[in-house]
C-alpha cells in the first residue's frame, strides 16, 4: 500500500515536471504539502495555472475517473471545472488542488448534468464554494438525479443519500464572468447540444477553454441533447481563437479548432445516415439494427453508444420539416 | 465414474446427459424468472387480471424488445400478432407492462376487426432492469402473454428524455401518415406521432419543485370515417414525443382522424385523406 502510494506520488511529480518542462514554466518552488491529503489524484498542467485530471474512457458507472476534469488557479481562489463521477473522485481532486496551492476553492462549475462529471460535487460543498451551472441544469438534475444516485449506489456498492446531489447556486443563461483574482473565467451557457445544459469555461488569461462534452476525442460522442443543435454550436465555436481546449473525454489538452473536427465529422455522418433511414420509412428499431453497428473509424466505446446515438438522432430528426 | 453413475440410473451416453439437461433446464429458467417477476406475481398480475388464466407463450402475440436499452428514455418495442383480425375472432386489447417502472402499465391499446392486424410499435421508458410484458386479450376473453427482459444501461441516460423544451415548443404537433403503397381493403400501416414531453412529474426534487409537473398523453383515438380502428389509454411510461405504429383496413376512400388528449385536458387532432394508388395528403385541421 505504501509502495503503491510512493509510486503514485512519484508518477504524479513526473507528470507535473513533464508539464512544466513542456510549457517552460517555473518549477522551482515545491508545492505546499498538506498532511490531511492522503490520496491526491494525478493532474497535468495544460497551461499556466490550468490543471486537468485526465479521464479514461469507460461507460458511466462501469468505471471510475472517466471524464477530464480540472481547475484554474487564480490569485484569489481556485475554480473547479467538473468534480468527477463520485465523491471520492472529487475529494482526490480537492487534495490535488491543496498540494498545489493554499488558495481556497471558490467555484465549482458543472459543465453539464452527466454523472461522470458532476457526482463529485459533494466533496466541494462547504462555505465559500459556489456551485455554478447552466440555467437548465437544475431541471435536468431534478429529472435524472434519483436515477443517477441509484445507479451510483449500485456501482459503488453502498447507500448514497440525496444530499449528494448538489444543485447550482448560480445559474448561467448567457455569459458570466468570474473573477478569481488576476484572471477572468468566461462561463457560457450553450443551446441544446451534447445535453440541453452544456456550459463552457474559458480562462481568458491563457485562452484555454474547458469545453465539457461539447467536444469528444477518442471516446465516441454521446448524443443526449440535440444532434442538430450540437453541430450549430460547434460551428459557432470554431471561430474562437483559443490556444487550447480541454475536451470532456480524450486527451487532457488539444488544439483548436482542430479538436472539433472528429466530433463534427461523426455527428454529420450520423445525421446523414439517420435522415436517409427516416426518409425510407424505416422505423427507429430497424434503423438501430441497420446502422447501430460500431462505425469503423476507431471510436472508443462505439459498441456501447452507437445504437443509442442512432436512437437519439432518429427521435430528433423524425420531427424535421 | 460418470458413465457408471449414468448406467446406474438407467440412462446412457449422450442421451442420458441430454435428458438430464432437459430436465434441469426448466428448473433453472424458473429460478431466474421467479425473482425477476416478483413485482408481477406479487401484486401487479392480480390488480389487473385477478385470477383469470393467462397463457404465457408467444403463440398469439410476439413482443420484440432490445435486450439492452441503450437509452432508457427511448426503448423501441413492437408487438406482432400471429392471427388476423376477423369479425369472429380478434385481439381486443393489448396491455404493455414494464414491471419496475413507477407506473408499470405503459398503456392499453384497443383494436377492432377493422384494424386488420393487431400489430403495434411504440417506445417506452425503462427505469431499471425489468421484465416487460405484452398481454393480448381476445374478444372472447382469453389472455396471452409475451414476456421479455430488458437491461437498462448507459449510465448517463435517464428515462426523462433529452430536450424537453423542443418538445414543448412543438406541443401538440401531430404527424399522421400511412405506408406509401396503400391498397384498399388491405391492412395498412399508420404512423401517428405527437410532439409532447409526456412527463411523469414524479422525478421532482424537493429543492427544485415545479420544474417538471406531470403532463402526459392520456387518450388516443383513431377512426376512419367515424368508425374506430385504434385507441389507447396511455401513461408516462410512453416516451417523450409518443409515436405509435399500427394497422387499419381502408375499405374505401375516406378520412382517417386521430384525436389525442392529455392530462391537462389539452386536445389535439389531425386528419389524413386516404386515397388508393396515390400519395396520401394532409388535410388541415
Amino acid at each position: 500500500m505504501l509502495s503503491h502510494q510512493r509510486k503514485s506520488n512519484s508518477r504524479r511529480m513526473l507528470i507535473m515536471q513533464l508539464g512544466c518542462a513542456f510549457f517552460a514554466l517555473s518549477c522551482a518552488t515545491t508545492p505546499p504539502q498538506h498532511a490531511s491529503c492522503s490520496s491526491p489524484t494525478d493532474v497535468v498542467q495544460v497551461a499556466s495555472g490550468v490543471y486537468v485530471r485526465p479521464g479514461h474512457a469507460a461507460v458511466v458507472f462501469e468505471g471510475e475517473q472517466i471524464a477530464n476534469i480540472g481547475f484554474v488557479v487564480g490569485d484569489r481562489c481556485v475554480a473547479v471545472i467538473d468534480t468527477g463521477g463520485s465523491v471520492a473522485e472529487g475529494r482526490a481532486l480537492d487534495c490535488a488542488i491543496r498540494e498545489l496551492t493554499d488558495r481556497p476553492v471558490c467555484y465549482a462549475i458543472n459543465t453539464h448534468v452527466h454523472p461522470d462529471h458532476l457526482l463529485g460535487n459533494a466533496a466541494f460543498q462547504r462555505p465559500g464554494v459556489e456551485f455554478v451551472g447552466h440555467a437548465k441544469l437544475p431541471r435536468a438534475l431534478a429529472l435524472r438525479g434519483d436515477i443517477y444516485l441509484a445507479r451510483a449506489s449500485a456501482f459503488e456498492g453502498r447507500e448514497l443519500d440525496a444530499s449528494r446531489l448538489i444543485f447550482p447556486e448560480r445559474t448561467v443563461a448567457g455569459v458570466v464572468k468570474l473573477d478569481i483574482g488576476g484572471r477572468i473565467l468566461s462561463v457560457r451557457a450553450h443551446k441544446s447540444a451534447h445535453t440541453d445544459n452544456d456550459i463552457s469555461v474559458v480562462d481568458e488569461t491563457t485562452k484555454t477553454a474547458f469545453l465539457g462534452d461539447l467536444v469528444f476525442l477518442e471516446h465516441i460522442p454521446v448524443i443526449d441533447g440535440s444532434i442538430n443543435g450540437w453541430l450549430v454550436e460547434l460551428d459557432d465555436l470554431t471561430g474562437e481563437s483559443w490556444e487550447y481546449v480541454v475536451p470532456g473525454h480524450g486527451p487532457a489538452r488539444a488544439s483548436w479548432p482542430a479538436a472539433a473536427a472528429p466530433t463534427v465529422q461523426y455527428l454529420t455522418g450520423l445525421r446523414d445516415q439517420v435522415r436517409a433511414w427516416i426518409a425510407s420509412g424505416s422505423d427507429l428499431a430497424s434503423a438501430q439494427d441497420r446502422i447501430g453497428a460500431p462505425p469503423s473509424d476507431g471510436w472508443q466505446l462505439a459498441e456501447r453508444y452507437q445504437r443509442r446515438n442512432v436512437g437519439a438522432a432518429y427521435a430528433e430528426l423524425e420531427w424535421e420539416d | 465414474m460418470v458413465r457408471k453413475h449414468s448406467r446406474s440410473i438407467g440412462l446412457s451416453g449422450p442421451f442420458g446427459i441430454a435428458t438430464l439437461l432437459m430436465l434441469l433446464a426448466p428448473v433453472l429458467v424458473e429460478a431466474t424468472t421467479a425473482e425477476e417477476d416478483m413485482v408481477w406475481s406479487g401484486g401487479l398480475r392480480h390488480a389487473y387480471f385477478g385470477d383469470r388464466p393467462i397463457v404465457q407463450s408467444d403463440e398469439l402475440i410476439v413482443l420484440d424488445a432490445p435486450k439492452r436499452a441503450e437509452d432508457a428514455a427511448i426503448v423501441p418495442i413492437s408487438i406482432t400478432a400471429l392471427m388476423p383480425q376477423t369479425d369472429e375472432r380478434y385481439i381486443k386489447t393489448i396491455y404493455l407492462f414494464v414491471d419496475k417502472n413507477p407506473g408499470p402499465l405503459a398503456g392499453q391499446f384497443h383494436f377492432t376487426p377493422r384494424s386488420g392486424r393487431a400489430d403495434l410499435a411504440f417506445r417506452v421508458r425503462v427505469n431499471a432492469y425489468s421484465p416487460i410484458r405484452a398481454i393480448a386479450e381476445t374478444n372472447d376473453g382469453e389472455l396471452f402473454m409475451s414476456r421479455r427482459f430488458i437491461k437498462a444501461t448507459g449510465g448517463c441516460s435517464a428515462p426523462a428524455g433529452s430536450d424537453l423544451d423542443a418538445a414543448m415548443a412543438r406541443l401538440g404537433k401531430i404527424k399522421l401518415k400511412t405506408d406509401n403503397d396503400l391498397q384498399i381493403a388491405e391492412p395498412t400501416a399508420v404512423q401517428l406521432m405527437i410532439s409532447h414531453p409526456n412527463l411523469s412529474g414524479m422525478q421532482m426534487d424537493q429543492l427544485t419543485r415545479m420544474y417538471a409537473p406531470a403532463q402526459f398523453i392520456r387518450h388516443v383515438k383513431v377512426s376512419f370515417e367515424g368508425e374506430e380502428v385504434f385507441s389507447a389509454e396511455t401513461g408516462f411510461g410512453i416516451s417523450e414525443n409518443p409515436s405509435f405504429r399500427f394497422y387499419f383496413v381502408p375499405e374505401r376512400e375516406g378520412k382517417l382522424t386521430a384525436e389525442i388528449s392529455d392530462t391537462n385536458d389539452l386536445q389535439f387532432s389531425q386528419t389524413l385523406q386516404i386515397a388508393p394508388a396515390s400519395a396520401p395528403e394532409l388535410v388541415s385541421n
